[in-house]
Parts: C-alpha cells; structure tokens; sequence
C-alpha cells in the first residue's frame, strides 16, 4: 500500500533529506506512481517531482530589504505553492480525484512551479535559499484536506501580493507582482469552484474588495507550513 | 469619440521638470495621507486631510483622476450589464447565486470610485453611463442567449483584469489608491476565473483564447482577440521564463496575466458605449 511517510517533519534532518526523500519515494506504489507518471509525459523532467532535497538549505533566511525583499518574500510564498502542489501530485493525488479537479491541481502545479523558478532566475545571487517546508497536517489522501490548504494558500497568496504591491517602489516590479497576483485569484476560484461548486467567492469578498495582508500577517499565517526561519525585519513596511 | 477625447488629455498632459522634480515629495505627502485612511474608508476620508497636504501632492493628480475615470467607466459598463442579466432571467438558476454576487461587487466598485473620484476634487461629468450591450446590433440579444452572455461577462472580466493591471503603476504614488485598485484587480480575476469555468474553460488565460472567442462568429472572434492580445508573453522584467524552467511554454504563459493600455481597452470597449 501507498505510504504516506512525511520525510520532512520538524524533525528533518538536512544531511538525511535526499536520501530518505528518495525512499520515501520509491515507495510509493503503482497507482499513485502511475497517475503522476502519466502527468509527466510532457516534456518536464522527472526529477522536478522528488521533493526538495537540500543538503545545504539554510535554517534561516533573511528577505533582505526594500524592492528585493518583497521579491523574495513572494519567492518563499512561490516555494511554499509550489512545494505543495508538487507534493499533491507525488502522492497522485487524493482518493477519488476527479479528471477536472486532477487537471486543475496539475495546472496549479506547473504555474506555481514556473513562478518559483521566475523569481530565483529574477533575483539570482539576492535570492534566499531554497527552504524546508512541513505539510505534516495535511492529510494528502484526503480531498477535504488537500483542497482547503489549497484554497488556503491561494487566498493568502491573493492578499500577499495585495498588501505587497503599494511596498514596491520599482514599476515593473509591481506590473509582474500584478501579472500573477490575478493568476493566484483564478486559481482561489478554480480551487472553490472544486469545493462547492457556483459558490466561487462568496464567502469573505462580501465588501467587494479582496483581501490585503501586511507581510508579517502573511507570513503568521504561513508559519506552521515552514521550517525554515524566516527573517522578514528588513522589508520595507510603507 | 469624446469619451476617448477626455482621457487623451489626461495622457497629453505636460509635465513641467519642476513636476518631475517633486515627485519624490509627493510620494512622501501621499505615504503621509496614507496612515490617516483605511481600506473602505478611503472615500469616506474628510476633505479637511487633502487641503492639509502640500500643494505640490496634487501637482499630478488630474493623472490620478484620469485613472479613476477610466475604472469608473469599465465598472459601470460592467454593473449595468448584470444587472440587466439577472433582471432578464438569462442567467441559469444554478449560476445565479454567482451573478448576483458579481452584480454586488461591481455595485461597491461602481460607488466606492465615484465617492473617490469627488474626494479628489474630480467630477463624474464624462464618464459614459449608457451602455449598449449589442455593440449596435453586432451581437444581437445578449440578454436573450445564454452563451453570449456569459462570452460577453468573460470579455469584460478578462479585459478589467488587464486594464487594472495596466494602470497600477500610474497610482503608485498614493498607496491607498494602489492598494483598493489592486484590491478590485483581483475580485475582477476572481469573476473571470468563475464565469470562464461556467463556459466550460479553465480559469486561467490559455491558447483556447488567443486568437478570441469562439463560436459567436467572425466579428465577435476579432474583437475579443483584442481581449487576449500578448497574452502568450513568457518575458517578464527580462526574464524568459521559458529558459530557466522544465514546465512546458503552455503552463507558462497561463501562469501570468498581461496588461493592457488604457487604449487598448478603450478600444475593446467602444463599441458598446452610446454616451
């Protein structure tokens, strides 16, 4: 049977990670190898589906201040995305996944996936490390679960890039910022539309506005799915 | 089209180099107002914390106004077409619970600039508040045919999308405007993402709507390619993503949304404008 060992608890230790990341992958048996197999049959590389293994991940990071800064928190934010969409589609998805909700996670997977790699490439040497997240709490096998931390990133990620926007000072930071941020919103209302279906949006955008969050208030919201500190004293705040 | 006219000149404006020069200045007066205010409250902000700022914040508020004007006419054109689909019953009874709501966020967008708008010391006069939604007999009965409906709202969606995103980096010199925009920027996504899986789409941008919409015919086929024009970038503050990537060039370009002008889109949406 499918085991559903977290090789990256709290209590991870960097020099283990590749390789229990590697065992814990191949134990993963038939269907769930299958279905992600099949996903695969683009062009991507297979490595791109072992979790992060990081021997030299940092255990702290520091965003770093002004313009950078904010690139590099919404990097983490990317990170954390793209880790978990990344994660749902190692474990081929959740019981009982329906074709439209596997192509939604898989599309969720891949932009999340191309929008790390955008800010890595963007920020190069002022980039942060790649960092060590834990989604001990998310029951992978369980579509209630999987989809409500989905919903849950997303709308944080919405009012991440919100709150994020008026803390940019370089223009063509904020128009890149804005080309994913409504990326993010159609996929919070993809991810709702799955959990109930013509309900999109009616639960807490009731002023009309979307929500926009500082991002110390992001990053508490984010914390639990974090191992890596994150040091965010430097980001500009107005 | 005087319509067009009136934000030419907003655009045409010439900027003294002392302007230029106090645009740091003004940035900082604007950082000031901007803890003074709150997100919904921004309209209700008292005109006695403007005509406390330094003249030389307003040097370019006209831009700023302009912006406001243009949003205004995009909300407006966008509020009266749902309302005039839920009243028309065109909209199914399972998606109704979903133009309502949109119905309701437009409605707040609508109001919340216009308040703006005045506090700024701006007037509604010239923003178009008659709409036809048949772009004169092109598109005949949308609030008859269903599926044209719901075409039409995911060329509106779509198109605000990119005019919010286009015109944030003319309000970055007062956060709290930014802030709403970028705020109603994304309900906007939220509404496309939503009405474009009612049709059966994803909720992304994708190569199905490069080359427009399809199935309404020829003339709705070109117009909404406008709708999608450049969306298949894959460059972004010079970086081709396409080249430091494995995700194959499809999910790429999904994976950002593009802006349009101001006259991009007020040419996408001229045709339904009477005045």
């Amino acid at each position: 049977m499918i085991k559903f060992t977290d090789s990256k608890g709290k209590g991870y230790k960097p020099d283990q990670g590749l390789s229990s990341s590697r065992r814990s992958f191949l134990q993963y048996s038939g269907a769930a190898l299958a279905t992600s197999a099949i996903l695969l049959s683009g062009c991507e590389q297979f490595e791109e589906f072992i979790p992060p293994k990081n021997p030299n991940s940092p255990k702290k990071v520091n965003l770093g201040s002004g313009d950078i800064g904010i690139l590099n928190y919404a990097y983490a934010l990317e990170q954390l995305e793209a880790a978990y969409y990344t994660k749902v589609a190692l474990l081929g998805f959740y019981v009982g996944a329906s074709a439209e909700e596997i192509r939604v996670l898989e599309d969720l997977r891949q932009h999340e996936v191309a929008h790390r790699e955008f800010y890595e490439a963007a920020l190069g040497k002022n980039a942060i490390g790649k960092l060590e997240f834990d989604f001990s709490m998310v029951d992978f096998r369980d579509r209630d679960s999987v989809l409500q931390t989905a919903k849950t990133f997303e709308d944080l990620g919405v009012a991440a890039y919100n709150g994020a926007g008026p803390l940019l000072t370089n223009p063509d930071f904020l128009v890149v910022a804005g080309k994913i941020v409504s990326v993010e919103a159609r996929h919070a209302t993809a991810i709702y539309d799955l959990i109930a279906p013509n309900e999109a949006f009616v639960d807490f955008i009731d002023d009309g506005l979307e929500r926009a969050f500082p991002p110390s208030q992001v990053l508490q919201a984010a914390a639990p799915f974090i191992v890596t500190e994150i040091d965010a004293s430097n980001l500009p705040t107005a | 089209m005087d319509f067009i006219k009136l934000f030419d000149s907003f655009n045409t404006e010439n900027r003294s180099e002392e302007e230029v020069d106090t645009y740091m200045s003004r940035k900082e007066a604007f950082r000031k107002l901007g803890s003074l205010t709150k997100k919904v409250a921004l309209a209700s902000l008292p005109v006695a914390a403007f005509t406390m700022m330094p003249k030389m914040a307003f040097a370019q508020s006209s831009d700023v106004i302009g912006v406001l004007k243009f949003a205004l006419a995009l909300e407006r054109l966008e509020y009266q077409f749902y309302i005039k689909g839920v009243d028309s019953g065109v909209v199914s009874g399972r998606h109704q619970n979903v133009f309502m709501a949109i119905r309701e966020h437009e409605r707040i967008h609508v109001e919340l600039l216009e308040a703006t708008i005045q506090q700024l010391g701006g007037s509604l006069n010239g923003v178009p508040s008659e709409f036809d939604y048949t772009a004169g007999g092109v598109f005949p009965s949308p609030f008859g045919n269903y599926q044209l409906f719901l075409a039409l709202s995911q060329a509106f969606e779509d198109t605000g999308v990119r005019a919010y995103k286009g015109q944030a980096p003319n309000l970055m010199e007062n956060d709290d405007l930014l802030k709403v925009a970028l705020q109603i920027h994304a309900v906007e996504a939220r509404h496309a993402s939503q009405v474009r899986r009612i049709r059966g789409r994803k909720g992304w941008i994708t190569e199905e709507d490069y080359d427009g919409i399809d199935g309404f015919g020829a003339t709705f086929m070109m117009a909404s390619s406008a709708v999608y024009a450049g969306e298949k970038n894959t460059t972004h503050v010079g970086v081709e993503v396409t080249e430091v990537t494995t995700v194959p060039v499809m999910a790429v370009r999904e994976a950002w949304d593009e802006p349009l002008s101001m006259q991009m889109v007020l040419d996408i949406v001229k045709p339904f404008i009477v005045s």
